[in-house]
């Protein structure tokens, strides 16, 4: 067995957090896991990508071409920046939320949203777009946006940590005075994805 | 035996205080500061020493001076921080150690957050130090342990050289047990000639140091972290990380290839490669940056008369810039294999926006930028940068930095330039940990070779880039006691400098005068922007744009670049992350941005 998660965002979105939440859970669940973070500069606002990687036997921190199961992406154009990544059959996770890089208003770049929320959805099959910022504010702070994408996470179906693994690997993982804040995040991220398919039936 | 989830940075850490580590210096620098906040945060518990030096020079020397009397010792930098340390390095080699030793250096291909890729197995083979080359976070703390037994064998230093992604991926570690710390002999400086470097020692020790390589190579013989996975006649050698992604690479081609792992790059074990010649018909060498398996090797395989063809950099299959992915590695593997390299997976992505780091919402280096780029319109002038989260001020739609080169060169690149163009404004930035890392040396020769140019000291509390640590001009020392703070601006006044200003850039209309006045004055002028970074203190404000009167000029946005800042269905909004700190309202010019009246964040 072996698994690949990658999450793609901005610095500063606390995809950092994130890849040590889901490592975690997996080292719990007994897997091996390698992971490969963006510490550094590029925190200050780059484009972010963290490896995930678990299983029996796991070498390189890194994901090879077309080899990610999931794809967790925290803003729109990141997560397609990591498309290339996925497997044919991928899923992914993705929080709809647009961050307009300095880039673009300065004009050496563009921010075609419509276009690439198409190409998203075109491309793969099995895509959860949704609005999770909205979610961690009512949650109580924007911050615990990754939280609700964790939630989110463990419902996929497969996936092969279960939500009582992520949720314990969170409690251990988070600040203290955080807990609650995320807990709720984390549930509320849950609920979402309950919603969505029970509104499919 | 337990397992946790560590850090390369942490299984470093981890292993050090395995071994009993008793002194840890270092200064902070991507992708190697987590090796010493790791350390510093256990060393009341586990009573040992640690510090962040005020630059790597200093910490090589504090650790050394430690070492003499028997003491276990640590040293943490990044690559191009040994540069800094290379005079003292390659001294203590030729004296060499009582107590173990390390040197954790990290190196950064790619690079990721560097001004270059330098290799360090590079620079510990031209000081003639041992060099270990770990492939996991696991090994990286088994290398670290076993590592300070090998400096008091040896007497040497003996260096540990991880790479970003070992740095800064997190892996199961099998944690072993720490040794009373309460059980650990005295230890006490014996006086003696030999510690006194001196011509004549000099040449007896450089004798010794030479004789100590064969000694080390002979240890490495014998080494795990050396190994041969045997396969077919293809022969492949990876050093450190890329022996995982050979691993990968060859399991994804179905290629059952005879793997040589080095973890001890310098000196080069030679009976596993005289074994591994022996096995093989062809072999491919992959390590990241420069040859040093390589020439090493291809040395051995000439000096023992083996015929046997090796390819890696030298005959271009293998890159010396850049690192290294299981991708890249199946293509080197192919080429070396004269087989059909592998399709691009073939989508193809719509246009995406570049998204290069910036400063932080809110972050007083902006402030600071614009005050000098409003004082100096018109002038032509040439701003010089350093290396700090204000290097980012080279980005767009700043650009406030017309040069970046190392730890310090801002202030004297500054009177360089000043030389040959005498009538131009040339003005310094510096942050407050670099001007305590090299930049006062550079200060000094401004004020005594009569430089007419202005330094401007970006002090924000913390050395932010690195992740946040005290420096010598703050109350607080790295395991959090109060100490004596170093002041900037009386160090500026004792060099004899007669223009000084303190200003706080966020009362941004009175920075800006300074920034003038600085400008104008005939000397060596010097501002000290002072406010704290915003990620360690900030102030609980908000701002907002009043649709009514915003004209969507964009002006703010156009002007500052603040993260904040954007434009949703036409209109310029501020988001969340605004931390208040006003600048946007110096430049709208229709007095559309205000502040939030809220009841707490
Ligand atoms: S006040 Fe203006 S410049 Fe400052 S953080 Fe908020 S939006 Fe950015
Ligand atoms: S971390 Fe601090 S110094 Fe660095 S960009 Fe952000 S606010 Fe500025």
């Amino acid at each position: 067995m072996e698994y690949n998660v990658m999450i793609t965002g901005v610095g500063g979105q606390g995809s950092v957090l994130a890849s040590r939440i889901v490592a975690n859970a997996a080292m719990f669940a007994g897997y091996e896991v390698r992971t490969s973070d963006t510490i550094g500069m590029a925190q200050r606002g780059g484009s972010v990508i963290s490896h995930v990687r678990f299983g029996d036997c796991i070498a390189s921190p890194l994901i090879a071409n077309g080899n990610v199961d999931i794809l967790l992406g925290f803003e729109l154009a990141e997560a397609v920046r990591g498309l290339k990544m996925l497997k044919p059959d991928g899923m992914a996770v993705v929080n709809e939320q647009v961050i307009v890089p300095p880039s673009v208003y300065a004009g050496i770049s563009e921010y075609h949203e419509a276009e690439i929320k198409d190409f998203l959805e075109a491309t793969v099959p099995h895509l959860h777009l949704f609005n999770a910022v909205q979610i961690a504010r009512q949650a109580g702070h924007w911050k615990s946006t990754n939280i609700v994408l964790i939630g989110a996470l463990s419902q996929i179906e497969d996936f092969p940590l279960n939500s009582d693994q992520l949720l314990e690997s969170i409690i251990q993982t988070v600040p203290a005075k955080m807990k609650e804040l995320n807990e709720r995040a984390f549930r509320m991220g849950i609920r979402h994805m309950e919603e969505l398919k029970n509104g499919h039936k | 035996m337990q397992k946790q989830l560590l850090m390369g940075n942490e299984a470093i850490a981890r292993g050090a205080v395995e071994a009993g580590v008793e002194v840890v210096t270092a200064y902070p620098g991507t992708p190697s500061s987590e090796i010493f906040s790791t350390l510093a945060k256990f060393a009341k518990q586990y009573n040992y020493q640690a510090e962040w030096s005020s630059n790597e020079k200093v910490a090589l020397e504090v650790a050394a001076g430690a070492a003499y009397t028997g003491a276990r010792c640590m040293v943490t930098m990044k690559q191009v921080g040994l540069n800094v340390a290379a005079d003292p390095l390659m001294t203590l080699a030729y004296i060499g150690v009582k107590g173990g030793m390390v040197l954790a250096v990290a190196d950064d291909p790619g690079p990721h957050s560097s001004q270059n890729e330098q290799d360090t197995r590079a620079f510990a083979k031209f000081a003639k130090l041992p060099v270990f080359d770990p492939s996991s976070p696991q090994e990286a703390k088994d290398m670290t342990k076993y590592a300070f037994g090998l400096s008091e064998e040896l007497e040497l230093p003996v260096f540990i050289r991880p790479t970003t992604r070992i740095c800064h991926g997190c892996a199961d570690v099998t944690l072993e047990t720490i040794p009373d710390p309460d059980k650990r002999p005295k230890h006490t400086f014996e006086k003696d000639p030999k510690w006194a470097i001196m011509p004549k020692l000099s040449y007896e020790k450089h004798k010794w140091l030479s004789l100590q390589q064969e000694k080390m190579r002979e240890i490495f013989n014998g080494l795990s972290f050396n190994r041969i996975e045997s396969g077919n006649e293809i022969g492949i050698v990876a050093s450190g990380l890329s022996y995982q992604y050979v691993k990968d690479a060859l399991n994804a081609l179905e290629i059952p290839a005879t793997v040589l792992k080095i973890g001890t790059p310098y000196p080069l074990p030679d009976r596993p490669v005289k074994e591994f010649f022996n096995k093989v018909n062809k072999v491919l060498i992959i390590e990241e940056q420069d040859p040093v398996v390589e020439e090493q090797m291809i040395q051995l395989a000439f000096a023992q008369g083996f015929r046997i063809s090796i390819s890696g950099k030298l005959d271009g299959i293998v890159p010396r810039e850049g690192e290294f992915n299981v991708d890249k590695v199946m293509k080197m593997i192919q080429r070396f294999l004269g087989t059909a390299e592998g399709e691009e997976t073939s989508i193809s992505l719509p246009p995406l926006p570049v998204r290069q780091p910036a400063l932080c919402a809110g972050c007083p280096h902006r402030a600071s930028f614009f005050a000098f780029k409003e004082a100096a319109k018109g002038l032509d002038a040439v701003f010089t940068g350093d290396i700090g989260c204000y290097t980012l001020g080279v980005t767009a739609p700043l650009q406030a930095l017309d040069t970046c080169l190392c730890m310090g060169a801002g202030i004297t690149m500054a009177a360089g330039l000043n030389k040959v163009e005498p009538k131009r404004s040339q003005v310094a930035f510096i942050g407050d940990s670099t001007f305590f890392h090299t930049g006062i040396p550079g200060l000094i020769n401004c004020v005594y070779n009569k430089a007419n140019i202005t330094i401007v000291v970006l002090d924000n509390d913390t050395t932010a880039m690195t992740g946040y640590q005290p420096h010598p001009g703050l109350n607080v020392n790295a395991v959090g006691e109060q100490t004596i703070g170093i002041s900037i601006p009386a160090i500026v006044k004792a060099c004899g400098v007669e223009f000084l200003e303190i200003v706080d850039p966020n009362d941004f209309e009175k920075a800006k005068k300074v920034a003038c006045a600085a400008m104008a004055y005939d000397g060596l002028a010097v501002v000290i922007m002072k406010a704290p970074c915003i990620k360690i203190k900030r102030e609980k404000k908000m701002f907002s744009v009043k649709a009514d009167l915003c004209t969507n000029c964009q002006i703010c946005i156009k002007k500052l670049g603040c993260p904040s800042l954007f434009v949703s269905n036409g209109k310029v909004q501020v988001d969340e992350t605004c931390t208040g700190c006003g600048l946007c309202t110096y430049v709208c010019p229709q007095n559309a941005i205000q502040e939030v009246v809220q009841d707490g964040i």
